[in-house]
C-alpha cells in the first residue's frame, strides 16, 4: 500500500481529440512501474465517490484516472451537471469510447506506466466498461460493477446515443472480465447476470463473476443507504486481486 | 435504472433556487437513482431555466409522487371551480 500519493486534476485528449479534464492519482516516491486503471464515472456525475475511487486505486499501487465525461456541460455541482447531461440524453456511446481511449492513452504515456490498463465502472459506468472492453483495442482487463442494461430487456430503451446493447458485442471482448453484483439488484437482476455469464461462457471468454447476498445496487457507494460494508470490502478485495493478477 | 431515459415538457412558471426566484421553462422527469433522498430509486423532477441552466430539483418516493399527482389534479380542479366558477369543487380536494 502506498500512503504518499500524487493527485492532480489534469487535462487529457478525449473523444475527437478534444481537451478535457480528469482526476489522476498514482503513488508518490516510488519508481513503479504501475499498471493503470480508467474509472468511468456513473450517470449522476463526476462526483466525490468517483474521485475517491481513483485515490483508493492509487493507494493500492495503480495509476488511476477518472475522466469527466460531462465536461461539455460546464462546471458546478456534479449532480447539477449530471442533471443537465441527462436532460440532453446523456453521453453517447461513441463519445464514451473516445474519452476512455484518450484516458487510456494518457495513462500509458506516463513514465511510471507498465503499459497495462484496465477499465472499471459502477452502474452505468459498468455498462460502459463492458462496452469499452468489447469495442476498444489493447484493454488488459475490465471490472464491471453492477452494470445496468448490459443486457437490454426492452429494445425501446435503446436510443440514438446508446443504440446497441453491450451484450451484442460480447464476442469481441478480448480481455478478462470481473463482474461484481448484488443479488437484490433490479438492474441488472439475477436473471440478467446469469444470462450474461452464460453468454461469456459459451463464447469461451475469461470471466470471474461474484454475486452477493444482502446487497442490491451500488453497494460500494459509501454515500448511499445501499452501502453494504461487508460485501463491499470483499468485493474490493476481489477487485484488487483481479487487477493485480491481470495487470502486473 | 442507470439510464438516461427522461420525460420532459415545456412549462411556464417560476421556482425559487439558490439565487432566489427565477423563471423556469422546462421540467425534466425521471425515475432513477436519486442523489439525496435515501432510496434506491426515486421520482426526480428538475425545474429548469434553460437559459442559465439553473434548476430546482426534487426527489420523491414513488408513492409520494403518485399522491402528489393526484393532489395537483385535485387542486387544479378545485381552483377552476372557485376562481372560474366553472365546476364544482372536487371531493377530497384541499379547501
Amino acid at each position: 500500500m502506498y500512503r504518499d500519493l500524487i493527485c492532480r486534476e489534469i487535462k487529457y485528449k478525449g473523444h475527437e481529440g478534444v481537451e478535457k479534464n480528469a482526476y489522476y492519482a498514482r503513488p508518490d516516491g516510488a519508481a513503479g512501474p504501475f499498471p493503470g486503471v480508467v474509472f468511468i464515472h456513473h450517470i449522476p456525475g463526476w462526483n466525490e465517490v468517483c474521485i475517491e475511487t481513483v485515490r483508493r486505486l492509487a493507494h493500492h499501487g495503480f495509476e488511476a484516472i477518472s475522466h469527466n465525461m460531462y465536461s461539455a456541460y460546464g462546471e458546478g455541482d456534479p449532480d447539477d451537471i449530471g442533471a443537465r447531461a441527462r436532460a440532453e440524453g446523456g453521453v453517447s456511446d461513441e463519445q464514451m469510447l473516445g474519452d476512455v481511449a484518450g484516458a487510456m492513452a494518457f495513462l500509458r504515456a506516463q513514465p511510471q506506466a507498465n503499459g497495462k490498463v484496465a477499465i472499471m465502472g459502477y452502474c452505468s459506468g459498468g455498462r460502459q466498461t463492458f462496452l469499452a472492453g468489447c469495442r476498444l483495442k489493447n484493454v488488459n482487463a475490465i471490472v464491471d460493477c453492477w452494470g445496468g442494461r448490459v443486457m437490454v430487456k426492452d429494445k425501446a430503451a435503446l436510443t440514438a446515443k446508446q443504440p446497441v446493447a453491450p451484450i451484442d458485442y460480447a464476442k469481441d471482448l478480448n480481455c478478462p472480465i470481473l463482474g461484481i453484483f448484488g443479488n437484490d439488484d433490479k438492474e441488472p437482476d439475477a436473471d440478467q447476470v446469469n444470462k450474461t455469464e452464460e453468454i461469456l461462457k459459451s463464447l469461451g471468454k475469461t470471466y470471474e463473476f461474484h454475486r452477493y447476498d444482502g446487497a442490491g445496487h451500488a453497494f460500494f457507494d459509501w454515500s448511499r443507504p445501499s452501502y453494504r460494508p461487508e460485501q463491499a470490502m470483499d468485493g474490493w478485495r476481489k477487485t484488487l486481486a483481479f487487477l493485480n493478477k491481470n495487470l502486473r | 435504472m442507470c439510464s438516461y431515459i427522461t420525460e420532459r415538457t415545456a412549462i411556464m412558471g417560476s421556482a425559487k433556487g439558490r439565487q432566489g426566484w427565477m423563471a423556469v421553462d422546462t421540467a425534466v422527469i425521471y425515475y432513477d437513482h436519486p442523489t439525496h433522498v435515501p432510496l434506491d430509486h426515486a421520482l426526480n423532477i428538475d425545474f429548469v431555466d434553460s437559459r442559465s441552466h439553473e434548476r430546482v430539483a426534487v426527489e420523491l418516493s414513488a408513492d409520494s409522487a403518485r399522491e402528489l399527482v393526484a393532489r395537483i389534479t385535485a387542486a387544479l380542479d378545485s381552483g377552476d371551480a372557485i376562481h372560474l366558477g366553472s365546476r364544482e369543487p372536487v371531493k377530497g380536494a384541499a379547501p
